[in-house]
């Protein structure tokens, strides 16, 4: 039998469905490829023996010509998700030993359709970060390295096992969560598609929440449709998150494929910003003419208040964090230090349990909701965000999607920037606009930088428009033909 | 606004996290390069623009007004570093 890991999700579900293998045989070539990819560091917990009983039971079901959309497939989960009696720690120390007593809502809609859990994934720690280097567990490495060089790189983040463990075939695909950009840029880091939807169209219940007002649940897989097919399964109401909403959700996947003749696409003219490097702007251009060519119509368009999204990010981010993390206190889960008295206790914990950048970010949230500062600092920011949210509106009056770069610079090495936080925080800087605004966005893998690591481009959509999302996304995808491989260097 | 590492040790104490002395200066560093490179956001004219209060437009669902969940001690407390008889163990706060 040829490589089974080779295979797409859509790959593997027809070929399952025709009995060409089983899924027991499918997640037993996963779980070889994570034993033997230990050097990525991308997956945290492996799950192999739920995952051979849920591959059984598949089995059990394809055989008699049943089962959901996602019937025997072995998919990565990031470590974010509470997932029933498996260890879930957010990639913090201070989460230490926790294994949920339920499930989370997207993670149950994956089970619910015939998914099979290979393991959680490493993220930064919280999710915050912007290369996976925050983690309690270590950076994962990315499978894709500059030409000639053994330098490693990062694979983004904070959803940087997910993008990583699809990247170098350790997963069909993979759960994600983005905040800032936490998708799209590992996406585009590691050569695979990532898609947040809409505010609200994925529950966040069971999620370890870091920015409630900007988490939002999507997939990182091989290609377009993979994403569409993940997409639909885990998105959906849920009454236990009241910010989700409750709307019908389409079969995406059948929207691939109806083209872009005629759409109008827009090109926000604030996104090419100082400094940014020759080969995105020449990406950017490549794909306005892909296209243009594919028969959509390219609208400039401004959104004059991007530039303030990232100081607006930085308050209201840290702001919501700082107000969730309140309840790792020693006393209900994870991680005690014990101290001369309880206020001693809780400061102790928070102290050893939390790494520097969580640290940093529950401070600076402290700090602008405290007595005095609030409105200078949360209040003008919420405003600032109305007016990013504004923008949006306007220019879709004269767009239906936009076209963007993913991220300012292709992935960089691990340590090169952690000593600047500012530095790290700027990689945000196209993807973070989207989520205070609350629209879907989605990476597409483009083309190689002159170092040979992949680039992506972004697509914004509509509110609830995630189906001209994919479909503008797959004929970006048709017209790119990015199927550059990483060499599998990692293999043990 | 700049922080000073009274501020610092302020901040630390509402948010519950100890931070050691010789720490305070750098935390003050980094705090005030994050709240300066913040204060930008002066520039833009926000007077009469309601602050967002929700990313996508939306009226919340109501339910009905009954229980649907409980009885879960044994889960809620299965976790916790220090049980006893469903009950959370603390240090002692009342003298």
């Amino acid at each position: 039998m040829s490589d089974l890991t080779k295979l797409t999700l859509a790959g593997a579900r027809d070929a399952l469905k025709k009995k060409e293998f089983t899924s027991v045989e499918l997640t037993k070539a996963y779980l070889d490829a994570v034993e033997g990819a230990k050097a990525l560091n991308a997956y945290v917990t492996v799950t192999a023996d739920k995952a051979l009983d849920m591959a059984k039971a598949s089995d059990a079901k394809l055989a008699k010509g049943e089962g959901g959309t996602l019937e025997g497939l072995p998919l990565g989960i990031k470590d974010l998700f509470a997932t029933k009696d498996v260890l879930t720690t957010a990639c913090s120390h201070i989460l230490d030993g926790f294994k949920p007593p339920y499930e989370s809502k997207v993670t149950s809609n994956l089970w619910r359709d015939g998914a099979v859990m290979l393991g959680k994934l490493n993220n930064d720690e919280f999710a915050m970060g912007s290369s996976n280097e925050t983690s309690f567990y270590g950076p994962v490495v990315n499978p894709w390295r500059r030409k000639g060089d053994t330098t490693k790189i990062v694979p983004g983040g904070s959803s940087g096992g997910s993008s990583a463990a699809v990247a170098a075939r350790l997963c069909l695909a993979a759960t994600a969560t983005d905040t800032g950009g936490s998708i799209r840029q590992p996406a585009a880091f590691t050569g695979t598609v990532g898609i947040k939807p809409t505010y609200g169209r994925c529950s966040r219940w069971g999620i370890v929440a870091f920015a409630s007002s900007l988490d939002q649940a999507g997939p990182i897989a091989r290609d377009v449709r993979d994403a569409a097919i993940m997409l639909r399964s885990m998105a959906g109401y849920d009454e236990n998150d009241s910010t989700s909403v409750d709307r019908p959700v389409p079969d995406y996947e059948a929207a691939l494929g109806k083209g872009v003749k005629g759409l109008r696409v827009g090109i926000p003219k604030e996104y090419r910003v100082d400094g940014m490097p020759a080969e995105i702007d020449a990406l950017w251009t490549r794909g306005i003419e892909w296209l243009k060519a594919a028969g959509a119509e390219i609208v400039d368009v401004s959104l004059p208040h991007t530039k303030y999204a990232l100081p607006t990010y930085y308050i209201v981010a840290p702001a919501e964090c700082s107000s969730n993390l309140a309840r790792y206190d020693g006393v209900r889960y994870g991680l005690r230090v014990e101290g001369k008295d309880i206020t001693d206790m809780y400061e102790k914990t928070r102290a050893a349990g939390f790494g520097t950048e969580v640290r940093r970010r529950v401070l600076i949230g402290t700090y602008v909701l405290s007595a005095g500062y609030y409105d200078a600092y949360y209040l003008k920011a919420q405003q600032v965000r109305t007016l990013i949210a504004r923008d949006f509106t306007e220019a879709y009056r004269s767009c239906d999607v936009l076209l963007t770069p993913t991220a300012p610079s292709a992935a960089f090495g691990i340590g090169e920037k952690t000593a600047d936080p500012l530095s790290m925080y700027l990689n945000d800087v196209f993807t973070v606009t989207v989520n205070l605004a609350g629209l879907p966005g989605i990476s597409v893998p483009a083309g190689l930088s002159s170092e040979g690591l992949p680039l992506g481009l972004q697509l914004i959509g509509k509110t609830f428009d995630e189906e001209t999302l994919l479909r503008t996304a797959y004929a970006l995808e048709e017209a790119a033909q990015f199927n550059a491989e990483p060499a599998a260097w990692w293999r043990a | 606004m700049s922080v000073d590492q009274n501020t610092v040790r302020h901040i630390a104490r509402l948010a519950r996290i100890a931070v050691r002395e010789d720490e305070l200066p750098a935390l003050a560093g980094e705090l005030n390069t994050i709240l300066d490179w913040v204060e930008q956001l002066g520039e833009v004219d926000t007077k009469d623009i309601e602050p967002m209060t929700s990313a996508v437009a939306m009226s919340m669902k109501m339910r009905d007004d009954v229980v649907t969940t409980g009885n879960l001690q044994k889960e809620v407390t299965a976790n916790a570093p220090g049980a006893e008889d469903g009950f959370y163990v603390v240090p002692k706060v009342v003298e």
